[in-house]
């Protein structure tokens, strides 16, 4: 091998530098953020479905109230508990929810999304 | 390979021949399916939305607290440039609302009169016919609705209508937020925090308060006219005889913009 010795190094070096960015960052890995609830959802205790549900599928359940309200002109929502709800983000999901920037940002920037909900829905105040 | 074209017309025919096609092959695999399908809205059955609006019993000032009023409901901003102008609800003259109805010697207190114009609601709705999307499409009860979410901001429908009664978003209308000489216009702007506003790039117009109306209530500006004049506005069924608008209909001469044009409008004026 002609070379070898500068090879070898800019081998090492050029490695080194495809990994520098992941040693750097290694073991400070940004901990998954835990929603928070404020007291009203607190003291609501029950969201629209199961919490796990709302987890993992509260994007489903948007899309398709977004859909039947505008589209189908079906604004109320049946809880399995009997419960009816106005079906809108602005109005009933961040009147619990009104810690957006606790509540759906932090989740949302830890696993860069960027819904474009608020481009047109207003977000609630916060103080 | 599968099925060639010519192998699926044959198969198609003989199907036909033993009645497996269309509907009646559904209504033996699944019977009911279709039918549920294609059953009216259970909020909108049966309905027939119309305005009428009284001419006589409307001035400027009045007109002026219906703009207001539905302006304000809707976070529709004033962007301070007719070329960006955001109509829901707005003034126009006779000639300009009726122009295919204009002619020279005609009464003076109508000629210099402003109307209050929104979107008609067309019974054959020519802006839905073109819209690529069906972000704009017709309600069962005759409304013609917008759906932000689709627009694609084509702007198809706003050639289309023949009223002038939508307008296209040419930026994002929160900068009314943050431009000084708009935030003059628009005080407290979104002036409605449980409605939301409209993003850059999307077609609006009138919606006849769809929000309202599935709660039960009359549309803003009817609310806004008779809170001061009793009878300035009317809105109701069309498909029902006995209602209030049926009646007005009935005892009053009515006329409504450019009905040449076939697009059959659900607002009424009464001249």
């Amino acid at each position: 091998m002609y070379d070898g010795g500068k090879i070898i190094v800019g081998l090492i070096i050029g490695v080194g530098l495809l990994l520098s960015p992941f040693i750097y960052n290694a073991g400070t890995a940004a901990k998954a953020p835990d929603p928070e609830l404020t007291p009203k959802a607190k003291e609501a205790k029950v969201c629209v479905k199961s919490k796990a549900y709302m987890t993992a599928n509260h994007f489903s359940l948007l899309d398709v109230w977004r859909h039947t309200v505008v589209r189908d002109g079906e604004r109320y929502f049946k809880a399995e508990d009997g419960k009816i709800y106005y079906k809108s983000l602005q109005v009933t999901c961040m009147d619990c929810h009104s810690n957006k920037s606790k509540f759906c940002d932090q989740c949302h920037d830890y696993l860069n999304i960027d819904p474009y909900c608020w481009d047109c829905h207003i977000e609630p105040e916060e103080k | 390979m599968g099925v060639n074209r010519r192998e699926f017309l044959k198969i198609a025919g003989i199907s036909t021949l033993f009645g497996l096609g269309g509907k009646a092959a559904i209504e033996v695999l699944a019977p009911g399916e279709l039918e549920a399908r294609t059953e009216a809205l259970p909020l909108t059955e049966g309905k027939r939305w119309a305005m009428v609006v009284d001419a006589h019993k409307m001035d400027d000032a009045l007109m002026d607290k219906c703009i207001e009023a539905c302006h304000r409901e809707h976070n529709v901003p004033d962007l301070g440039n007719p070329k960006e102008e955001i109509k829901w609800l707005w003034k126009e003259d006779y000639h300009h609302s009726f122009p295919g109805q204009q002619h020279e010697w005609i009464a003076e207190d109508i000629k210099h009169k402003n109307f209050l114009l929104m979107c008609n609601h067309c019974t054959n709705p020519p802006c839905c016919r073109v819209c690529p999307t069906q972000a704009t499409w017709q309600r069962e009860d005759g409304i013609v609705m917008m759906d932000q979410h689709r627009c694609i901001g084509c702007r198809f429908c706003m050639a289309a209508c023949p009223f002038g009664a939508r307008s296209f978003n040419w930026g994002d209308p929160r900068r009314v937020m943050t431009v000084e000489k708009l935030k003059e216009l628009n005080p407290n702007f979104p002036t409605n925090r449980d409605y939301p506003t409209r993003s850059k790039g999307v077609v609006e117009k009138c919606t006849f308060c769809t929000e309202r109306l599935a709660k039960g209530q009359i549309p803003a500006c009817v609310e806004a006219a008779n809170a001061v004049k009793e009878g300035a506005m009317f809105f109701g069924d069309l498909s029902d005889p006995d209602s209030e608008v049926r009646g007005v209909l009935k005892k009053h001469y009515t006329i409504r913009r450019k009905p040449e044009l076939g697009s059959g409008p659900n607002l009424f004026f009464i001249v």
